[in-house]
């Protein structure tokens, strides 16, 4: 903000940039601006080998870049620095790395969701953005149009640069950087909600939904900058903590910001009570797009709101503590009750995703090193299981697409055991039993809260799994215990893009669960920098 | 956070920027008063068009009876995204010169990160009106 | 050795890999395979339990979760608790998966069954193997997965799925209080390793210890059928019975009886918590026995026999020093027994045609002989009929009981010398319904409109039953006699005391358990000996009877207390979320706009609801802070 005094005359500090660490960044957003080339110039036929092609490789890329960064000599810094004394716009610390890599490997897995064709012929999303749904509210006839094996390509560059969005905002070490992230991030959701081949009325519904919602959301964010900017002079994280521990300024406007902030933060994450758009939306957006929300917004979300948390209002952690408890507590409820009486197999799983995201509030408020790794460990394991649960959700079919009323996943493990083993073990985790990764994520972050003075909060928590473990059980005896529908839904096999990003969700979910440590370590290898 | 003398006096600096105001509002006074008085009185079928040049819009506006085509609303969307993008080369225009090589790269990217969505628009059929 | 305990886990763990993973191609072998992993713990638990002098060894399998500060580790501990386990989990769970090759081979699912049948195994043997309570919980959980799978097998009858169902909520309720005391443990100590804790519990606040041990105490009537927890134990005999054998009489049910011998160091430190153990067993005994009386269903019976008899355990080791190894005693001895008896009644029932209500029977022991023996052994052994395996071990409970101080001798005394006598009363009663007087399916067709023809079972059920028999009669002697037992556990849960004093002296105990027996025995052969027993219920009956065919209101108690709240809850939740809102936007709007047209249309926008929701939040949200802030 010291720039504009300046004046022509003065030659302005040239930022420095460390390219070495910023590179999975620059990758995957160049990849995203490649892509919407390849849109351009080539025709109809190739897109979808294309963008294919150039998705995967660029989160494999951008991961191999990471890899080297990391596996070398580096050193938690900030990079986008205007001078050399201050800090950053982007903090490319370990917590960063770790959550970067999270994120893109997650992604990856999200693609391939994204990118088949073999579940529902010519993939989940439909082949011309404009077209309408039945005047029935979304009726399940195909018109010509929609049975044209063909699919909007798009989304592959959308996915690529929300990936890069979600990136930027994990490592983002001023709100205005994170404000823009946010954004970038945000607006290809939107999109990519409302692109479902199949009952589109409800999929635009979705997308509308949760642009509107999101709008609202995003201008909370952007008052909570404003009045932080009033209150310290500047928009960057440590600086806004600096000022927070001189006390000679009103408060008024340091809490007031930080819980508009959180608002913004606390509506990606899903949290309650500013969950309400995490049920329609994940219904009514395609599949693999909910996976890709449910797994990478969630992260992004949570290491924004670390990040926030830790380095700005660590001073202040009393005064807001209490509030914030409250928060996670109504999250916690809603998530593991209103999910009992939820008959939608996605809407089950978003209730779960909110009471999950109490549980992260959890940890995120323990402002310690063990709360940090445990949150950094929970999302990693968050993010397999509940990625690989919605790739089992698309395979469960009838004639009218995805069967995702739970009457027709009844009596499941008679048709295919196998499906219905790996969803038992997915949900299994999910409540956190033992030898999953759910167990480990929910272990540490409770002992985390716990050593941190947070004892009633984790007798909360620990109740409302146990009833939320409840809805995933009941899911369990159904598939098993139950006679299937003589109508019922056939599970599709899947291709082999499918069958990795289950399979490796999956596993992952196990190893995690199993032998945690090597994650752990990684979690836990380093703090903030700002 | 300046103290109060400071941004009393500070007011000053704000003077050429009232007197524009009030030059702006006289001269637009000044056009719309004078306008009917000097100038020629021919009426004919154009003159009572939204536009006088141009298409004539089709369908009719609400008023006559049709609705707006989105298309207008898809173009206007354009124009207003592509226009306010190269506002932003006005500041790099005024300050080439002190923010040098870097600045000179930073707007080279700017450009092409602005060229790619046009050549989509572009190739995908957005700028044809059918 | 102790560095390759971890076989012991891994042969039925592996053995249920295989049968769960491998599909139809098992179904021909899979069944040997799994009595062979079990088998070949047991021994491989035997060779331990020879080469081992009961010291305490433990070992580190892999670090499992550490952060930081949090070291848990997944390691084992050998000593004389867990090996004492391990032979009674392998040993009889061998006898039981052998019985079940015979009782499930018409079942089309019998191959996953053996491989749930094994994974119960592992997670039972991880549970008692485990040297730290993470681990301990591991297995906790585990067991209740498998149990909770098991109790659902027959998926058609929807009782079975309802059973299920309640099993695994009133254990979550369990697992909760057990997953506390864990935590309390952490922050208060340090660690959760067994030998952390109980060297850092001197050193914690009464006030922490006794919560723990309370919290450990919920967790242990989950899992064991204890007061206020027991409902679902009986109900859980809605799955196969040697289901209900090995997992809902012999060996699961009991770890809560584990779990309390096992934390005796956190026990010791607290005698409040120690009191409320033997409270709760003292209660949970007379419960099950009373309503034990009540039922016509043999399994029926013989669960809240079982609860009855884990409520004795739970009593003896509720006493502290002068209880553990009797407390274990009585729960090795019982696994014998009770698992006999369960094989006796699903011979019963597999000779029946399936039928399990002892009013249609009688007179069955001229039609199957061994099961008629063998069953009777049991039930000599479950009422202590002199020498009996549960002569030792129950007598002994009731002497260490009457062996406290002052009030304490006369009501715990009381308590289980009275639930003797009941003990006596409903056995005698099923036992002479079951197997004696007229024989009342003569006249009876089956549901499906056939004859009864009662009949032996083969030989693969039978030798399992006549081993078990054997050792009903003798492992009570064997165990107890010059204190074999209690030596043994010494390391474990420390030496046993025997009591001086107490309110009735240790020599006149024996006698009086006797007696009230005899009186027992006496009073049900009076009421149903001698006298045809009517095939359909009598419902003129007083009050008591009532009262115990309701379960003594435990299934209304626990309705009451957990799920009307819960219900409640939701509910007012569904309403908030679905209505309170959009009714509160719908309202504003009529208010505002007074028009019915402009309410009917905002019903269907919900956006708007939402946003408002949000803002309800970020209302609350910012003022909460600025008032804890400013307030």
């Amino acid at each position: 903000m010291d720039l504009a005094q300046g004046g022509p005359a003065t030659a302005l500090g040239v930022p420095s940039i460390d390219v070495a660490a910023v590179l999975p960044l620059l990758i995957v957003f160049t990849a995203g601006a490649v892509g919407v080339l390849l849109e351009a110039v080539l025709p109809r036929n190739q897109r979808w080998p294309a963008q294919v092609a150039l998705s995967l490789t660029s989160v494999v890329g951008a991961g191999v870049a990471l890899a080297v960064y990391v596996t070398g000599d580096f050193e938690s810094t900030t990079t986008f620095r205007a001078e050399e004394a201050s800090s950053g716009a982007l903090a490319v610390d370990t917590p960063a790395l770790f959550l970067w890599g999270t994120l893109l490997v997650l992604g990856l897995l999200a693609l391939l969701l994204i990118a088949d064709r073999s579940v529902e012929p010519g993939g989940a999303f439909v082949s011309k953005a404009a077209l309408r749904g039945g005047a029935a509210g979304g009726t399940d006839t195909l018109t010509k149009e929609q049975t044209f094996t063909g699919m909007q390509t798009e989304v592959f560059p959308l996915t690529l640069f929300a990936l890069g969005g979600m990136m930027t905002f994990c490592a983002a070490n001023d709100l205005l950087t994170m404000f823009i992230a946010l954004e970038v991030l945000s607006l290809p959701l939107y999109l990519m909600c409302g692109l479902a081949r199949r009952r589109r009325l409800i999929s635009q519904e979705a997308a509308v939904k949760y642009f509107l919602l999101g709008a609202f959301a995003s201008a909370f964010f952007l008052y909570g900058l404003g009045l932080l900017y009033g209150y310290a002079g500047s928009v960057k994280l440590a600086d806004i903590a600096v000022a927070a521990q001189g006390t000679d300024r009103s408060d008024t406007l340091l809490f007031a910001g930080l819980g508009l902030l959180a608002i913004g933060l606390l509506f990606k994450g899903s949290v309650g009570p500013f969950h309400t758009w995490t049920p329609d939306v994940y219904q009514g957006a395609p599949t693999p797009v909910t996976a890709f929300m449910a797994a990478c917004t969630k992260v992004a979300a949570f290491g924004g709101l670390l990040r926030v948390l830790t380095v700005s209002f660590e001073s202040t952690s009393w005064e807001w503590r209490s509030v914030l408890s409250v928060v996670a507590v109504v999250s916690m409820a809603i998530g593991a009750i209103l999910g009992l009486t939820q008959r939608d197999v996605k809407r089950m799983i978003a209730y779960s995703s909110i009471a999950h995201a109490g549980f992260l509030v959890v940890g995120a408020m323990a402002l310690t090193e063990d709360g940090l790794s445990a949150t950094l460990f929970y999302l990693l394991a968050y993010g397999f299981t509940t990625l690989a649960a919605f790739g089992v959700v698309s395979l469960v079919r009838d004639s009218s697409g995805e069967a995702t009323d739970l009457s027709a996943w009844a009596g499941l493990a008679k048709r295919s055991p196998l499906v219905a083993a790996t969803f038992t073990v997915l949900l299994l985790a999910l409540a956190g039993i033992p030898l999953t990764s759910g167990f480990v994520g929910k272990f540490a972050v409770f002992e985390a809260a716990l050593s941190d003075g947070m004892a009633p909060l984790v007798v909360i928590a620990l109740v409302a799994s146990a009833i939320a473990a409840f809805y995933y059980l009941r899911v369990v005896v159904l598939m098993y215990f139950s006679e299937p529908a003589p109508d019922g839904p056939a599970v599709t096999v899947p291709g082999v893009f499918t069958t990795t990003a289950i399979a490796v969700g999956t596993i992952a979910t196990l190893v995690l669960g199993i032998v945690p440590t090597f994650a752990l370590d990684w979690a836990s290898a380093g703090g903030f920098v700002f | 956070m300046p103290d109060t003398a400071t941004a009393a006096s500070g007011l000053g600096t704000y003077l050429p920027l009232v007197l524009l105001l009030l030059l702006s509002f006289g001269f637009a006074v000044f056009s719309v008063t004078i306008a009917p008085l000097v100038g020629p009185k021919r009426y004919n079928r154009q003159k009572l068009q939204p536009y006088e040049c141009g298409i004539e819009p089709s369908p009719q506006p609400v008023a006559g009876g049709g609705r707006i085509p989105v298309k207008f609303y898809l173009t206007g969307m354009l124009f207003i995204l592509f226009d306010i993008e190269m506002v932003f080369l006005y500041p790099y225009a005024v300050a080439a010169d002190a923010v040098g090589m870097f600045g000179f790269i930073a707007v080279t990217i700017f450009i092409v990160a602005i060229t790619i969505p046009y050549v989509y628009e572009w190739a995908r059929g957005g700028l044809e009106w059918d | 050795m102790i560095e390759t305990s971890w076989l012991l886990i891994a042969f039925p763990a592996f053995g249920a890999l295989v049968l769960l993973a491998g599909g139809r191609r098992t179904d021909a072998w899979g069944h040997w395979l799994g009595c062979a992993t079990v088998i070949a713990s047991f021994v491989y638990g035997l060779i331990l339990f020879l080469s081992s002098d009961g010291s305490t060894q433990d070992t580190t399998v892999f670090s499992w979760i550490p952060v930081s500060d949090l070291q848990v580790e997944f390691g084992l501990r050998i000593d004389a608790l867990s090996l004492a386990f391990v032979l009674l989990i392998t040993g009889v769970g061998s006898l039981i998966h052998i019985y079940a090759t015979g009782y499930m081979a018409d079942d089309p699912g019998r191959r996953r069954f053996f491989g749930y049948f094994n994974l119960f195994v592992a997670a039972m043997l991880i549970l008692v193997l485990g040297n730290g309570f993470v681990t301990l919980y591991l297995g906790w959980e585990g067991v209740g997965l498998a149990s909770y799978l098991l109790i659902g097998w027959y998926q058609n009858k929807p009782a079975a799925a309802t059973a299920a169902k309640k099993a695994f909520v009133m254990n979550r309720v369990g697992d909760v209080g057990l997953a506390l005391a864990i935590f309390l443990m952490w922050s208060h100590i340090g660690s959760t390793q067994y030998s952390e804790v109980f060297a850092g519990i001197g050193q914690v606040d009464q006030n922490v210890v006794l919560a723990i041990g309370l919290l450990l105490l919920l967790g242990a009537c989950g899992k064991s059928g204890q007061f206020p927890l027991q409902a679902w134990l009986p109900d859980a005999m809605e799955g196969p019975t040697p289901v209900s054998a090995l997992i809902h009489a012999a060996t699961m049910v009991t770890a809560g009886v584990y779990l309390v011998a096992r934390s005796s160091p956190i026990y010791n430190a607290n005698p409040d918590a120690q009191l409320a153990v033997a409270l709760v067993g003292a209660f949970t005994l007379l419960l099950g026995a009373i309503i034990g009386c009540a039922y016509d269903d043999i399994k029926k019976v013989l669960a809240y026999s079982t609860v009855s008899q884990i409520g004795y355990m739970m009593l003896a080791v509720g006493l502290g020093p002068f209880g553990y190894a009797l407390g274990i005693m009585h729960l090795l001895t019982h696994g014998f027994f009770k698992a006999g008896l369960f094989l006796g009644a699903g011979s019963v029932s597999h000779g029946m045609h399936g039928e399990l209500d002892i009013r249609r029977m009688g007179g069955l022991w001229r039609k199957m002989p061994i099961t008629f023996v063998t069953f009777g052994l049991g039930y000599l052994a479950l009422i202590g009929f002199p020498f009996t395996a549960g002569y030792f071990s129950k007598d002994a409970i009731i002497a260490a009981a009457f062996g406290q101080e002052g009030w304490r001798g006369w009501v715990f005394g009381g308590a289980a010398l009275l639930g003797a006598g009941i003990t006596a009363f409903y056995m005698t009663r099923l036992v002479l319904m079951t197997f004696f007087g007229k024989a009342r399916w003569q006249e009876l067709k089956t549901a499906d409109g056939k004859e009864y023809h009662p009949h032996e079972s083969p030989p693969v059920m039978t030798v399992p039953m006549i081993l078990l028999a054997v050792g009903s009669v003798g492992a009570g002697a064997f165990l107890a006699l010059g204190d074999t037992l209690a030596e043994w556990l010494t390391p474990s849960v420390g030496a046993l005391q025997e009591s001086h004093g107490g309110v009735i002296g240790h020599s006149l105990v024996p006698f009086l358990v006797v007696g009230i027996s005899a009186v027992g025995v006496l009073l049900a052969w009076l009421f149903v000996g001698r006298k045809d027993v009517p095939v359909e219920r009598p419902q003129q009956v007083s009050a008591v009877v009532r009262a115990a065919r309701a379960d003594l209101y435990g299934n209304a108690l626990n309705e009451a207390l957990f799920a009307r709240p819960g219900i409640w809850l939701s509910r007012a939740l569904v309403f908030v979320d679905n209505r309170g809102v959009d009714g509160l936007v719908n309202g504003l709007a009529a208010l505002l706009g007074g028009s019915s047209g402009r309410l009917r249309r905002l019903q269907t926008g919900f956006v708007r609801s939402y946003a408002l929701t949000m803002l309800i939040g970020g209302f609350a949200l910012v003022g909460a802070l600025l008032m804890v802030r400013f307030g």
